[in-house]
């Protein structure tokens, strides 16, 4: 229409919103709040009928000018927040979080606890049903606070042994603060997400306390209940908790299973490999060596010794034993046309070399085996290995040399 | 219609109006308590108009206020846009004797308007608890008061919303003036109902009047710089003038006035005042376009010696004439005059005339003028004035347009449209305004501290020129004593342009009256230096290009008309 340029309230603050915006990606602080200034009496007719409403954005945009003007301080932060919430019922608990979120931010644990008790005594008609899911993080981030000054109280004791009454009120302290943790902690992670830090600290609490059925029950079902979100940490979790209590090899390594199939490149895939590599049944021993080689397919792993050293003992293991040489032709075969690039180019030959013996050492071999003797790598590394008279490169020279066979049935 | 009820006392049908608005019988002087909206046309209308004029003095008080009638706010409100204007430098007849009249006038046509309907009627829509409410009128009412929806606040705007319970409660604080909701909604379709815009009209149409120098570009400039009162100027209603409801649709202000919308407007109303041919605009008035050109010529830092090239157009064309230039309300067949736009339209023609601007042949004449500067200050005697460099004028222009364009936007951006003053639509509402009015005061007292610099005095002084370019510039960068030797030559005794060529914006007019235009400025079309030029003009009087480019176009067909019409004619020959 005709009118389009016509300057109206709506479109002034559009203007304004885009001046603040464009100030604050600059980092320029002092125009942000300046303009910030003549942008809030937006509140006063809130026509909006975005999701973002301007007293939402008022919130953000005061919040991160707050957090880095070099004028604000906490002071200052804490009576705009508390400005903010009286500002919409249906964002309060949103904005209480966020705040003890700050305080948090600014080491003020104890006014964040403060904040988050206060916030989860308010009610507000059907709002407190609406907002139940922030006020179950409410009470989850109280409960974790509850559960750091246990642990403080804890290690209080810890450290003066046994003597004193003084301790009885510590001690006396610290089963209230766990009381109050646990309620809440269990709580939270009942509900399907991702709750890591809540998780770790609630299997804390139950271990000291010795409840470790209950423990394993809730690393049990953070880790395999479909409903919550895939989530490499709760496999993490569960197998350092079974390891810790001197589970069965069974159970650790079915506990790495599915570790392994989310996220192949896992650290504790050496432990996974080195258990199954160690087990008697052929079922495992397949899935370690499936697992060695889907750890090196990632460049993170390239230049570690140990992976490596894992790989090429099974390698060397099966080609000694000369079964199940059909392992190696599998897993070798969807890796042939890029690991010689990737791994065994005469540049990296040289470097790692230079770098570290013993690398080139266990790559040598197992470039060996899958390459023959007359790939690059191999011979690089073999005749400087040989030239510094080192015992183990000469042994596996005449090792690669003897099966040298093998790399053409792998291949083939 | 008429009030043809029988007086109580003496049984006659003889009334007349008190100053209070109520009616009483002529031949008793027994007074009636039936309200003034019952009006009767017989009237000498002028009674009315008095008792009004006369001012809040008169009012009645009751506890919350006194009643007050919405052209009584309006007249309030052009009074103090008299004042300001004449503040400003308007001559101070404008206010008492032009102003005031038009005013009087508007309301005794328009009242007639306010009779045509059963007295019954206006009192129902104002009564509290009437279940017999009209139910058409519910709902519209309704519209009218919930625009707001806030977000997050229990207490929610919408208790305005669908149940007819709570309508009948709202309806009885729907306004704080008397006939709010009446205005709203009996004359929607009413085109000459008052509105915000329409004071400006009113101002610009008694500036006409009186020939004032100063544009309706200039007026509205002046509006959005804070000189005359606009934006919540209900701030300044007396005390016992209570705004609340629909009030707020009809004196809340909530975007700057376009100036096609005031324009138009003012024409409509000249008409409808049935005014009669507006004093002559001759040679020696400002908004003639001789006068006007020479000011926008200054303001464009562009050479003296182009105000004889305008003025040379302006004769070939005849609009220098009065009876072109003078306004005659309702005489639809003439193209009304938009002063401002026409002067800068003019010195765009003379501009292309001159230069061509066609992002080729201006360049040229610059570095040709260029080069004989550079001669000129070798040389040991070094006279006269330099030769205009569009190169050099280019640079100027387009630093400070940039400058002022980047102020400008800025400040639009920073824009508050709230005053101290809060409004809200009904009782029940006012903590809720109120607390939110503390929290913005909060926020901005805060963030303010935060902002560094303190903010500059508010209103730029009010001044007719936006650019001042003087001559004892030492760096050049005035033009306005530069020499067009370079660009002219001479044929047959008379001055013409270098330059032989001309490309017309468009070549056939569009008609105004089906889309509203004369021509279509689509910027992609047009040369680099045409646009840059409408551009700062269309800053200067802050207005769209287009506006000016079909000013410019409207230009060009009168001047090329001839030409124009030969073309024509000559190509239907050859078809036969």
């Amino acid at each position: 229409s005709s009118h389009e340029h016509k300057l109206n309230f709506k479109k002034s603050k559009e203007l304004c919103l885009s001046y603040i915006q464009d100030a604050m990606l600059q980092k320029q602080w002092k125009r942000a709040a300046e303009f910030l200034t003549f942008y809030v009496e937006s509140l006063e007719k809130d026509f909006s009928r975005e999701y973002v409403g301007p007293s939402e954005m008022i919130w953000r945009i005061g919040t991160e000018i707050l957090c880095h003007h070099s004028h604000s301080n906490m002071k200052e932060f804490n009576s705009f927040i508390e400005q903010m919430k009286t500002l919409g019922v249906k964002r309060y608990l949103k904005v209480c979080l966020e705040h003890a979120f700050h305080l948090l931010c600014n080491g003020l644990v104890d006014e964040a606890y403060q904040n988050l008790s206060l916030a989860e005594s308010w009610r507000f008609g059907e709002q407190t049903a609406i907002q139940d899911k922030e006020m179950k993080l409410i009470q989850a981030y109280r409960g974790l606070l509850d559960y750091y000054s246990w642990s403080k109280q804890k290690n209080i004791l810890l450290e003066h042994g046994q003597d004193g009454s003084e301790d009885l009120s510590v001690e006396q302290e610290m089963h209230s603060s766990f009381r109050k943790a646990a309620v809440n902690l269990q709580e939270i992670i009942k509900i399907p997400g991702v709750w890591d830090l809540f998780v770790k600290c609630y299997v804390d609490l139950l271990e000291f306390y010795g409840d470790h059925n209950e423990a394993r029950q809730v690393l049990n079902e953070y880790a395999y209940n479909s409903k919550f979100p895939a989530n490499p940490n709760a496999h993490v979790y569960l197998y350092q908790f079974l390891k810790r209590h001197g589970e069965s090899k069974k159970s650790l390594v079915s506990a790495l299973k599915i570790l392994h199939e989310i996220v192949p490149s896992h650290e504790l895939m050496i432990d996974f490999n080195t258990m199954l590599q160690k087990s008697k049944k052929r079922k495992k021993r397949r899935l370690g060596l499936e697992v060695i080689f889907a750890v090196l397919d990632y460049a993170g792993w390239k230049e570690n010794v140990k992976a490596w050293s894992c790989l090429a003992r099974q390698v060397k293991q099966i080609v000694i034993s000369g079964k199940h040489l059909d392992w190696i032709k599998q897993e070798w075969n969807s890796r042939k046309d890029w690991w010689p690039a990737f791994h065994f180019s005469r540049y990296l030959a040289k470097s790692n070399w230079q770098e570290n013996a013993s690398l080139s050492y266990e790559k040598a071999l197992v470039a060996g085996i899958l390459l023959g003797k007359d790939c690059k790598y191999f011979k690089y590394v073999s005749h400087q290995g040989c030239k510094t008279r080192v015992k183990r490169f000469r042994i596996m020279k005449k090792f690669v040399n003897k099966h040298n066979a093998v790399y053409q049935r792998i291949s083939g | 219609r008429d009030f043809n009820e029988r007086c109580a006392q003496c049984s006659e049908v003889n009334w007349g109006l008190t100053d209070g608005g109520r009616f009483y019988c002529r031949s008793c002087h027994n007074v009636t308590e039936r309200t003034r909206e019952v009006e009767n046309t017989d009237f000498v209308s002028n009674t009315r108009v008095q008792t009004i004029s006369k001012g809040l003095r008169k009012q009645e008080k009751n506890g919350i206020g006194c009643e007050w009638y919405v052209c009584e706010g309006f007249q309030f409100i052009l009074k103090k846009q008299a004042e300001a204007l004449e503040a400003l430098g308007v001559c101070p007849r404008m206010k008492d004797d032009v102003l005031c009249n038009f005013w009087r006038c508007y309301l005794q046509k328009s009242k007639q308007a306010y009779c045509d309907r059963p007295a019954g009627e206006t009192i129902r829509a104002l009564s509290v608890h009437d279940s017999s409410t009209d139910v058409d009128s519910e709902p519209s009412l309704l519209r009218l008061l919930s625009p707001s929806e806030s977000e997050g606040d229990l207490q929610t705007d919408c208790s305005f919303a669908s149940s007819a319970s709570k309508v009948s409660a709202s309806t009885s604080v729907c306004s704080g003036s008397v006939d709010g909701s009446l205005y709203l909604m009996k004359n929607q379709k009413e085109k000459m109902r008052m509105t915000m815009p329409m004071t400006l009209s009113f101002c610009y149409m008694a500036l006409l009047w009186l020939r004032e120098p100063m544009t309706l570009s200039d007026l509205l400039r002046f509006v959005v710089e804070g000189h005359i009162p606009y934006l919540n100027v209900f701030k300044h209603f007396p005390e016992k003038m209570k705004l609340c409801g629909l009030d707020l649709k009809i004196f809340c202000v909530e975007s700057w006035p376009v100036y096609e919308e005031v324009h138009n407007k003012m024409l409509e109303l000249a008409a409808f005042l049935d005014l009669p041919r507006f004093p002559d605009i001759t040679d020696s008035c400002f908004l003639h376009p001789d006068m006007l050109c020479m000011k926008y010529l200054m303001e464009a830092n562009l050479p003296d010696e182009l105000h004889n090239w305008t003025r040379r157009v302006v004769k070939k064309i005849c609009i220098g004439e009065a009876d072109f230039l003078t306004l005659v309300p309702g005489n639809k067949s003439t193209r009304k005059v938009k002063y401002d736009v026409l002067a800068v339209a003019l010195i765009v023609v003379v501009l292309k005339l001159l230069f061509l601007l066609d992002d080729h042949y201006e360049w040229l004449l610059s570095d040709f003028a260029e080069e004989r500067n550079k001669n000129n200050k070798e040389g040991v005697f070094y006279s006269g004035a330099p030769y205009f460099e569009f190169k050099k004028w280019y640079k100027v222009i387009k630093c400070s347009l940039d400058v002022e364009k980047k102020k400008l936007d800025e400040e639009r951006a920073k824009c508050l449209w709230r005053c101290e003053k809060p409004l809200f639509y009904s009782a029940d509402k006012k903590s809720k305004v109120l607390k939110r009015r503390q929290m913005v005061v909060n926020l901005q007292n805060q963030f303010g501290k935060l902002s560094g610099s303190v903010r500059p005095a508010e209103k730029p002084n009010p001044s007719s020129f936006q650019f001042s370019w003087s001559e004892e510039n030492t760096d050049g960068s005035c033009f306005h004593g530069h020499s067009l030797k370079g660009i002219l030559q001479e044929k047959c005794g008379v001055l013409t342009a270098m330059n032989p060529d001309y490309w017309l914006c468009t070549d056939k007019l569009c008609t105004e009256k089906l889309c509203g235009h004369l021509a279509h400025y689509r910027e992609a079309d047009f040369p680099h230096s045409y646009r840059f030029v409408l551009r700062f003009f269309s800053f200067l009087l802050r207005i769209q290009p287009s506006y000016i480019h079909d000013e410019v176009c409207a230009v060009e067909q009168k001047l090329f008309n001839k030409k124009l019409f030969k073309r024509t004619k000559y190509s239907t020959g050859l078809r036969k």
